[in-house]
């Protein structure tokens, strides 16, 4: 101990020095004890999806599986169309992402680099919408996909997306523009350029993390996303995978746990490895906007 | 105003030649890119804002013409319906509890991963893990963990002499287990926090350590202070999640048991989707509305009181 304390201060070995030793070792035990709090739910998931439905129901439980049942995976896409529900739900992600950014980003751009009539007003309504719960325009708009016959299609799910109906990316996009210096817009107008042009051949290609950040947080947003698929989706192949995973919950029979854990697994995957290798990017967004996704 | 301040500062070469032109055909320009959120926003935002609006003073099965029937629903909803006044309670409940939790699990874990901390961002990314995947898959996670027989936070609780508790199944402990899980994601805020720990000037906590200070007093009397902008902005958007959960007990408890779960949202769907009452389900949306507006300006309200405005931090 006090070799210990000496070597982490060429102090002598008072009674401060060892107090702040044990207060550094006493935070990484909570860290690690959270931590494992954490990733325990995780393991404990991915440890049931890899069992024998026998070995499921044991007590004590078994950590890591004694047999190991790669079928499971296998089991998740014939018992039910999920390898389909998930070409779904990244159908949906990547065309609504598409629609987002590019609606966004051109109202992001006025809004940052345009002088015009009711600019502050309408920036203000913006914000607005971002507070407002998504339950108030929910029925009418129901109703009205509905008489335009768009039950059981992925319009409902999509195209809000290229009118920026979450105004929460107009803002992120904004306040990053708002970052890039004026005077390269003043120089591309000198030299003849309009606005579209700065928008596209500036603006937009300085704006790549940003832009980076916003499609991360919207597709792994739409990912999980689940009341309007729940609604809009009634045909069982049409599902997106988020709703998709609910029909392994069955109350009357009993679920079976180790199939619903494995598609939970692959349900989780994308996000993960999106997560894994983008974090740092994605952290530093939400630090900068404040804002969770 | 703005817009006039703005074009005297910078007065750019084509405004001292033709300003009325060029600015008009800015504004067009402008209207044109704004289109599709003016689109947007007209079609999905302020019609059926108004439309639920006045679908809320009518009686509607989807099937036949909409009725006006004034503010039955309204009165209905709140002096006779026991379901909807328990749906508030639940909900309520669940808010009061989930949202300081969070804020305080997230500040705590904040304040450890601070300082000079090996693997840092190894704990920064495990505890934001939930956050990343919060939703459905989670409340599947934990409609299996939760498990009275079988659960793994029993066989936990068992190791320690503790009877099995039915987490699901008992009406009075029904909201601890939704409190428990949503306290378990509280990485989100985590990094929020530790986003703004990082802009307090060093200098207070000299200053503070100079004057004796231990690190409770620095922590509760310069950290806490400094961001408590960041703790307003985060209630506020804690609250309005909290009012507005919907898949978690829609997955881990469908409402139940005997409605003990029983969310807002999900009591708003049953009536919209499962009994087709389209007018009365708009009306539980109002009064939702209702209720993040007074929640919002409640905190709003007390953030003059406890909210700390240090100039630095102003822009935030």
């Amino acid at each position: 101990m006090t070799a210990k304390a000496e070597f982490i201060e060429e102090k002598n070995t008072s009674p401060r020095n060892l107090y702040e030793a044990f207060q550094r070792f006493m935070v990484y035990v909570i860290l690690i004890l959270g931590a494992i709090i954490v990733l325990f739910p995780f393991i404990w998931t991915l440890s049931t999806s890899l069992k024998y439905p026998e070995d499921i129901y044991q007590v004590p439980p078994q950590m890591i599986p004694e047999d190991v049942r790669w079928e499971n995976y296998s089991d998740v896409l014939t018992k039910q169309p999920f390898g389909r529900w998930m070409l779904n739900s990244v159908m949906v992600v990547t065309i609504s992402t598409f629609g987002m950014l590019a609606s966004s980003s051109i109202v992001a751009f006025a809004f940052a680099r345009l002088r015009f009539p009711g600019r502050d007003i309408l920036f203000l309504i913006v914000l607005a919408t971002m507070m407002l719960p998504s339950q108030v325009t929910l029925i009418p708009t129901f109703i009205m996909f509905r008489w335009l016959g768009w039950i059981n299609t992925y319009l409902p799910i999509t195209v809000p997306a290229f009118f920026a109906r979450q105004a929460f990316f107009i803002f992120l996009l904004r306040q990053f523009f708002m970052t890039i210096p004026l005077d390269l817009d003043d120089a591309a107008h000198i030299d003849g350029a309009n606005n579209f042009q700065v928008f596209w051949h500036i603006i937009l290609p300085m704006s790549r993390p940003a832009l980076g950040v916003a499609a991360l947080m919207f597709a792994q947003a739409k990912w999980r996303e689940f009341l309007p698929p729940l609604i809009y989706l009634q045909k069982r192949e049409l599902l997106t995978a988020a709703v998709g995973l609910r029909q392994f919950l069955d109350p009357t029979y009993g679920t079976d746990w180790n199939l619903m854990m494995a598609a939970n697994i692959l349900f989780m995957i994308p996000i993960i490895i999106t997560f894994y290798f983008t974090q740092r990017f994605l952290i530093q967004g939400i630090v900068i906007t404040g804002v969770k996704g | 105003m703005d817009v006039a301040n703005v074009s005297e500062t910078t007065p750019s070469e084509k405004n001292k030649r033709s300003s009325l032109d060029h600015r008009q055909k800015e504004s067009i320009v402008a209207y044109v890119m704004l289109s599709p959120w003016i689109i947007g926003f007209l079609v999905f935002i302020a019609v059926p804002m108004f439309a639920s609006l006045y679908l809320s003073f009518t009686s509607w099965d989807l099937f036949t013409p909409p009725r006006f029937i004034g503010f039955e629903n309204y009165s209905e909803l709140i002096l006779d319906d026991r379901l909807f006044v328990k749906s508030i309670q639940v909900t309520l409940i669940y808010s009061v509890f989930s949202v300081p939790l969070q804020i305080a699990f997230g500040l705590g874990l904040a304040q450890l991963l601070n300082q000079k901390i090996n693997a840092l961002g190894m704990f920064r990314s495990i505890y934001y893990l939930p956050s990343v995947l919060s939703g459905v898959s989670i409340a599947i996670m934990f409609r299996w963990i939760f498990g009275t027989q079988y659960g793994l936070l029993n066989a936990g609780l068992g190791l320690l002499g503790i009877e099995p508790i039915s987490w699901l199944g008992d009406p009075s402990i029904v909201m601890v287990s939704f409190i428990i899980m949503s306290s378990w994601g509280s990485g989100a805020n985590m990094l929020i926090y530790l986003g703004a720990l990082q802009n307090v000037p060093t200098e207070l906590y000299e200053a503070a350590e100079v004057d004796g200070a231990g690190s409770f007093i620095k922590f509760f009397r310069i950290t806490v202070p400094m961001i408590t902008p960041v703790i307003f902005f985060t209630m506020i958007n804690g609250i309005i999640a909290a009012l507005q959960e919907f898949q978690t007990p829609f997955i881990l408890t469908e409402g139940g048991p005997n409605n003990a779960s029983l969310f807002m949202v999900l009591y708003l769907y049953r009536n919209a989707f499962q009994w087709f009452q389209m007018g009365y389900a708009s009306a539980i949306a109002w009064l939702l509305f209702i209720f993040v507006l007074i929640l919002s300006l409640l905190i709003v309200k007390s953030s003059s009181a406890w909210v700390h405005y240090e100039g630095s931090l102003r822009g935030r």
